[in-house]
Formats: structure tokens, C-alpha cells, sequence
């Protein structure tokens, strides 16, 4: 026990005596920045391919447009993150000549991933919606987009609401990948202290922690939005 | 108003409708009745092309709406809809669910003036077009009674009020038709009457109305002419007074001794 306390004084030495606590916040930054950003793009993506293999397909246009999102889907739930993100930071920017830092490309790379896995939850967020909607808009003289954007969506994303916090738990869990193109988030920012002080244990112990209490942080706004927006469906 | 030229549907295999030929003149209220699964919904769907025809012609105010080529959202603004399920935006409240498509179709119309106004109309801001719709919703909204639940949300609501909101919304785009697939075939007996007594009103005012419904008191007290439905053909069309009372068609006889 007294070897315990010692290793914990270690840390606190290196995360406030020597600004460790700095890297640390930094790393938190970064590692929200990709999950919330790569969440909003992913939202975007997913959206936007799951109306596309919700539309029907008598026409050639939407036949080719779900083709498209069909590969691509298979991309990216085909492979593992950090193939995608080396595949993005060393193979395709570096061939289109682009220089980016590595936090904005992991916020791209977790965004086209995300869309992937959005676009299925989201396809059966639509799907899940009383078909009734759909007719009573277009029925009215709305455009089937004008309804998917007004009615329908909105319904969606209110029945898959979970699911989408459960996205963003996992894009946040994921995102200690990114020191594979080094970026700096909570990960690198930890076993730097570790680094510094030769002590491993309790920089990690730490670094668990702080993603629990994230995780629990966003479980809880996730039921507190649930809760709020299930208040116009009182009664049912 | 609406004329309907050989029209068929089919689901695939199936063919559902078989060479419909019917004329709707300008305030007529024609009821269809007959078996289930006779394809009545089916007919009343091809009417604002809510399914495609398989063959033939729906000329609405003069122009074939079957066509593939027209703009079928222009046209049903002028063809209202009110449906079994009433088909409420669950998402918006009662005000919003009238208000949507008014405030839509005249943003519309505004953004396409502001490119070309040959006739120099005022151009409205979009607080200008919403407090008119506003104001248009809770006249109709008074006109059922329902002011004070402007602000609910459909769950909120029971049945009867949920079909009469479906109705005013339909009323709000000022339709020249308003098409009604068994609107109190959902409802709990005690709110039937609410339901058919705003039709009932609409009627009088001299709405043109098609309406798919089982209730034949209507038929007989509100319908100008019903029709009888069978296997996807239309089998007999007369006044209500003859169609009740001096039917033809065996099967329609079979059909309202069952029914009466
Ligand atoms: N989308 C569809 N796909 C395949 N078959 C359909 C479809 N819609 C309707 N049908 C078939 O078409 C026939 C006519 O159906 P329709 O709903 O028009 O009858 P209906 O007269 O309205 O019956 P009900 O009184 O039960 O409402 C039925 O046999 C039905 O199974
Ligand atoms: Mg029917």
C-alpha cells in the first residue's frame, strides 16, 4: 500500500508540478472534438444514405446512388478504424498531395465511419416510422424530401435516439485509435505522464476513470433528451 | 372536375381495378361502398395517384395527372386526403399540423415571384406567410371547436378530434375535392357522429367530396350519387334513393341485405 501511495504521489507530482494535467485537458479536447464532430458528420452521412435506400427504386438515378452506398457501407463496416485512419493519413492524402493534422483527419475518417454505421440505425429509424406519415405528407402535396426532411426524420431520430448515444459511447471509446497517426488524445496524453513519472498504474487508472465518468456523463443527457422530447407523445 | 378514363391497377399479379370509367362533376358527393377487398381503396388511391395507375387516364381540372411527366405535388394541394388512420404529423402539434403545408406552398410561390412577378404581386416575408396561416388555422380550428388544443400534439387527442383536425387540414389548402378512404371505420362508436357531422357541414357548403365508407345513412342522407364496388369493377351507380331502394345488381342486393 505504501508503494501505491508513493506512485500516486509520482503522478500528482507529474500532472500538476509538471503541468501534465495541461497535456491531459488537451487530450480531452481532441478526443471530444472527433467523437462529437465525427458524430455531426456522421449523422449527416448516415442520414443521407439511409433516405437514399428508403427511396423508391423504379428510376435508374436512385438504382446507382444505392449502389454507391451499398460499397461504401461495406467499406467502412468492412474494415477496421485504424486500417481507415492509416489508409486516410498515409495513403490517400499524401497521394492527392493534402496536408492536414492528424486531429482533422481522424475527425474525417471517424465521420465516413460513423455514416456507415448511422446509415443502417438510421434505415431502421425510418423504417420503424407509421408509413402513414410518408402518405399523409405527400397526400397534402408535399414532396417526398420536403416530408422525409419535416416529418418522417424527426420521428426517426426521436426512436433511435439510444442507439445514436450508443454511437457516440463507442466513437468516444474508439477514438484512442488516433495515437496510430499521432494525434494526441487522452491515451497519449496519459501514457506521457506515465512516460515522465516511470509509473504506469496510476496515470491509466486515471485515464479509465475519466472515461467512465464520460461515458456516464452522455448515458444521462442521452435519457434526459429522451425524456424530453417522449413529452410530445403523452398519452399515447 | 375529375374524370376518369380506363382506368386500371394491378399489383403485379393481381389486378385490382378493371377499366374504371367514371365522371365527378363539381360538387357531387359520391360514395363508394362495397365488399372488402373489392378495391375501393385501391380506386380512391388512383384518384390523386397515391398509387399509379397501371393504364389509363385521371384528367383533374383538365389535365391527365396519371401522366408520369406532371407535377403530381401541385395537383394534390387541390385534392385533399383524409385517411382511416388519420395520418396526424406525430411530430407537430395540431396548429403546425394545419399550418405545414399552407406555410410550404406559399414560401414556395414567394421564392418563385422573387425571380419573375410579371403582375408586380406584393411579396410576403415568411412572418407574413405564417401569421395568415396562423390565422387561417384557428378559424378552422374554431370552426371544429378544437382552439384550445391548438397547442396539443395528436397523441393528445381522441380519435373524433384526430379525424376532424385531418379534415381541417385537408380544408386548409382549399381544395377543390376532398377524398375520404373510411374516415370513422377507427373510431370508437360514440365519435362517429362528431366526425360525420363535420362532413356533413362540408358537404353543404358544397365541398366536392368522394367518400369510401360503410356507414349507409350517410350514403343515403349526404350523397348525391353511390356507387357500388365489386371485384374491381364498378357494378352499379345511381341516387341513393334507387341504389337503396331499387337495386339491380344481384350481388348488390346481396351486399345491402347484409348491410341494412
Ligand atoms: N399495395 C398492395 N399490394 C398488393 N396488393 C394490394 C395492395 N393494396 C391492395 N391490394 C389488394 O387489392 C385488393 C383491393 O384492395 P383495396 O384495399 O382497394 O380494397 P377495399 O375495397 O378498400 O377493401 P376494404 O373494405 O377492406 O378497405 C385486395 O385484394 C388487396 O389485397
Ligand atoms: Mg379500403
Amino acid at each position: 500500500m505504501g508503494n501505491f501511495n508513493l506512485k500516486v504521489m509520482r503522478f500528482i507530482e507529474v500532472f500538476i508540478g509538471a503541468n501534465g494535467y495541461k497535456t491531459v485537458l488537451e487530450g480531452l479536447q481532441n478526443t471530444l472534438k472527433i467523437a462529437v464532430f465525427g458524430l455531426v458528420i456522421g449523422i449527416v452521412i448516415g442520414t443521407l444514405i439511409a433516405v437514399v435506400r428508403v427511396i423508391p427504386k423504379y428510376k435508374v438515378l436512385p438504382r446507382i446512388l444505392n449502389g454507391i452506398c451499398s460499397f461504401y457501407v461495406a467499406f467502412f463496416r468492412g474494415t477496421p478504424m485504424v486500417v481507415q485512419l492509416l489508409l486516410s493519413y498515409y495513403v490517400a492524402l499524401p497521394l492527392m498531395g493534402i496536408n492536414l493534422p492528424s486531429v482533422s483527419v481522424a475527425i474525417v475518417v471517424f465521420g465516413l465511419n460513423s455514416g456507415a454505421y448511422i446509415s443502417e440505425i438510421m434505415r431502421s429509424g425510418i423504417q420503424s416510422v407509421d408509413p402513414g406519415q410518408m402518405e399523409g405528407g405527400r397526400a397534402i402535396g408535399l414532396s417526398f424530401s420536403t416530408t422525409m426532411i419535416k416529418i418522417v426524420i424527426p420521428q426517426a431520430i426521436k426512436n433511435i435516439l439510444p442507439t445514436l448515444g450508443n454511437e457516440f459511447i463507442t466513437l468516444i471509446k474508439e477514438t484512442s485509435v488516433v495515437s496510430f497517426v499521432g494525434a494526441l488524445d487522452l491515451y497519449v496524453a496519459f501514457n506521457r505522464i506515465g512516460s515522465n513519472s516511470y509509473e504506469f498504474m496510476v496515470p491509466y487508472l486515471v485515464m479509465a476513470l475519466i472515461y467512465i465518468v464520460l461515458v456516464l456523463v452522455i448515458s444521462g443527457l442521452v435519457k434526459l433528451m429522451e425524456r424530453s422530447l417522449r413529452k410530445s407523445d403523452r398519452g399515447r | 372536375m375529375i374524370e376518369v378514363v380506363n382506368l386500371n391497377k394491378s399489383f403485379g399479379e393481381i389486378d385490382v381495378l378493371h377499366d374504371i370509367n367514371i365522371t365527378i362533376n363539381k360538387g357531387e358527393k359520391v360514395v363508394v361502398v362495397g365488399p372488402s377487398g373489392s378495391g375501393k381503396s385501391t380506386f380512391l388511391r388512383c384518384l390523386n395517384c397515391m398509387e399509379d395507375p397501371t393504364s389509363g387516364s385521371i384528367i383533374f381540372n383538365g389535365v391527365d395527372i396519371a401522366d408520369m411527366k406532371v407535377d403530381i405535388n401541385i395537383h394534390r394541394q387541390k385534392m385533399g386526403m383524409v385517411f382511416q388512420h388519420f395520418n396526424l404529423f406525430n411530430n407537430k402539434t395540431v396548429i403546425d399540423n394545419i399550418m405545414l403545408a399552407p406555410v410550404y406552398v406559399e414560401k414556395k410561390r414567394m421564392k418563385k415571384l422573387r425571380r419573375n412577378n410579371p403582375q408586380n404581386e406584393k411579396i410576403k416575408t415568411t412572418k407574413e406567410i405564417k401569421a395568415e396561416a396562423k390565422a387561417q388555422a384557428t378559424e378552422l380550428l374554431k370552426r371544429i371547436g378544437l382552439e384550445e388544443k391548438a397547442n396539443a400534439y395528436p397523441s393528445q387527442l381522441s380519435g373524433g378530434q384526430k379525424q376532424r383536425v385531418a379534415i381541417v387540414r385537408a380544408l386548409a389548402m382549399n381544395p377543390d375535392v376532398i377524398l375520404f378512404d373510411e374516415p370513422t371505420s377507427a373510431l370508437d362508436p360514440e365519435m362517429v357522429g362528431e366526425v360525420l357531422e363535420l362532413m356533413k357541414e362540408l358537404a353543404e357548403s358544397g365541398m366536392t367530396m368522394v367518400v369510401v365508407t360503410h356507414e349507409m345513412g350517410f350514403a343515403r342522407e349526404v350523397g348525391t350519387r353511390v356507387i357500388f364496388m365489386d371485384e374491381g369493377r364498378i357494378v352499379e351507380e345511381n341516387n341513393p334513393k334507387e341504389f337503396f331502394e331499387n337495386p339491380q345488381n344481384p350481388r348488390l342486393k346481396e351486399f345491402l341485405s347484409k348491410v341494412l
